[in-house]
């Protein structure tokens, strides 16, 4: 492993947490959703260069799938989807930039902390790799947690996912198979996800998930 | 002979940014009114404004209190000392070894705390309405210039600019996203600090977004002078800072002849050229936030140093 091919991957998956950290920081819901085409676009990079660094051919493969299907595919369908909706100009409230922020940091400091202790005698680039996708999975869920939008909450678990592909890309060896199925299962969650983001917006007339939870309230 | 060969390379230092600062202020206000297609004052207009406020009487408020008449000279002072300890064009201060990258930024914190101060002492509503901008601004952008401060000296191992200068010139360097986000974080706080515009507009008067302006609306001529001289000062101290720490090439080393030195001057004056043209094209297609911005703005610099902080830790040799 030599020093630039390491500060390559550093980069690229710095850039990923960084991403994360953008995600967190949107509220207008288009924007929300081209950072997050960058956030895959990223992403495949670093599969891109863990495929040369590790010289597995099959990674590629898995950079061209997360190119084509959450760069380009999944972007382009979700603005589809907003604007069917009509809340293409909506700006979301949500908990705050600020305490948000620091509560990523967080979680950030916190992965770091667990994955160098953990994983002391690892691989060093794996060790980083792994160390910076938990802090991306993390991410993910702090936004699902902190978001009100169903929409966020999509993009939140499809973020969250990326740092998943990131983890398996650094640990050498995932299988093409499993790579494609994850891929797959991921593009039908999502066709899914489409269906109820409709289904919820013809009952309450939002996708507001408050608006769920008042439901609940008046039915008990 | 070492001593003062040092001591003079040092004086020579003070003199240059003391000498350059407007000239950097003329070239930014040109170039802006150039873009925005007017013709712009000379470059030279600064200085004349120095020097014709140096010649005007001073007026005074009725209950300004010793401590209005004596914060200009202690801003400037503050402020002159800490673009002194900065590498321009050659490295190996005679005062490095005293003051570092954090006296800098205390130098800096203390100026502030003095105007913020001048600004409430006559009590206009004005200058209290500035103070508490600048005050809430300087709350967000210490933190986060501190956290710069602190990457860069877990990267480099030491506060001081001449090695930190050192450090980035060697080859151990390599590409590192904390330099990355230090860098970005680091401009973000520079154009927060000198009221640029997504702040503050250093051009307008009597606007009731306005920082800067507000708190020396008071001062009439020497005083007013001194005050903006500092300011130019700050503006240059800053891009020194960059430069120094982000693109050293260029910077003369500990010793080194008198050709070493020249290369040094004309290479630091193409940084200044070079970063005065980007503020201006910056300054031009940017609009001016609302203050109430302003704090989103700074929390995602210190969002930066924080995380450029914590990714050090994972980076190749980071705790070495």
């Amino acid at each position: 492993m030599t020093g630039l091919s390491f500060d390559v991957a550093h980069l690229l998956a710095g850039g990923l947490v960084l991403m994360s950290f953008t995600l967190l920081y949107q509220d207008r819901l288009s924007a929300l959703i081209n950072v997050y085409a960058v956030h895959a676009l990223v992403l495949s990079m670093a599969v891109a260069w863990q495929a040369f660094v590790q010289q597995a051919p099959h990674l590629y493969v898995t950079a061209v799938i997360a190119l084509a299907f959450k760069a380009l595919i999944i972007p382009v369908s979700l603005h589809r989807i907003i604007r069917r909706l009509g809340i293409h100009r909506e700006i979301e409230t949500m908990v705050g930039v600020g305490p948000t922020m620091l509560a990523g940091i967080g979680l950030v400091a916190l992965s770091m902390v667990v994955m160098l202790r953990v994983t002391e005698d690892a691989d060093r680039l794996a060790r980083e790799d792994l160390a910076f996708a938990l802090s991306v999975v993390l991410l993910g869920l702090l936004m699902m947690v902190t978001r009100r939008n169903a929409l966020s909450l999509i993009i939140g678990f499809m973020s969250l996912e990326n740092g998943l592909v990131l983890a398996a890309a650094g640990a050498k060896g995932m299988p093409l198979v499993v790579e494609i199925s994850v891929a797959f299962s991921v593009l039908i969650a999502f066709i899914v996800i489409g269906v109820f983001l409709f289904r919820i917006r013809e009952r309450f007339e939002t996708i507001d998930v408050a608006a769920l939870d008042r439901f609940r309230e008046a039915r008990e | 002979m070492g001593v003062i060969r040092d001591l003079s390379v040092q004086g020579l230092q003070m003199m240059l940014v003391l000498a350059l600062a407007p000239l950097l202020t003329g070239w930014v206000r040109r170039l802006k009114a150039r873009l925005l297609r007017r013709r712009g004052p000379p470059l030279l207009q600064p200085y004349r404004d120095l020097w014709r406020l140096m010649r005007k009487e001073v007026v005074l408020a009725h209950n300004a209190s010793w401590l209005f008449r004596v914060a200009p000279y202690l801003i400037f002072a503050a402020t002159w000392v800490a673009a002194a300890l900065i590498p321009t064009f050659a490295t190996g201060l005679l005062f490095s070894w005293s003051a570092d990258l954090i006296a800098i930024t205390a130098l800096l914190g203390s100026a502030r705390f003095f105007l913020a101060l001048a600004g409430m002492d006559v009590g206009t509503s004005f200058g209290g309405i500035g103070s508490s901008r600048e005050v809430m601004i300087a709350s967000l952008a210490e933190p986060a210039m501190i956290m710069i401060v602190f990457s860069l000296a877990l990267l480099a191992h030491s506060t001081q600019l001449s090695t930190v200068a050192g450090f980035m010139l060697s080859s151990n360097v390599g590409l590192r996203v904390t330099l990355a986000m230090a860098l970005v974080a680091l401009l973000m706080v520079a154009v927060a600090e000198n009221g640029r515009i997504p702040i503050d507009n250093p051009a307008t008067h009597l606007e009731l977004t306005m920082v800067h302006e507000a708190m020396v609306l008071e001062y009439s001529g020497r005083h007013l002078a001194v005050l903006e001289l500092a300011s130019f000062l700050k503006l240059l101290l800053y891009i020194s800072l960059i430069a120094c720490v982000f693109v050293p090439w260029g910077l003369a080393p500990v010793g080194s002849g008198l050709a070493a030195a020249g290369i040094g001057l004309v290479a630091y004056l193409g940084k200044l050229v070079v970063a005065g043209a980007m503020l201006a094209i910056f300054e031009t297609s940017m609009a001016k936030m609302r203050v109430f911005r302003a704090p989103q703005y700074l929390g995602a610099a210190l969002m930066l140093g924080l995380l450029g902080a914590l990714l050090l830790f994972v980076s190749r040799g980071g705790l070495r």
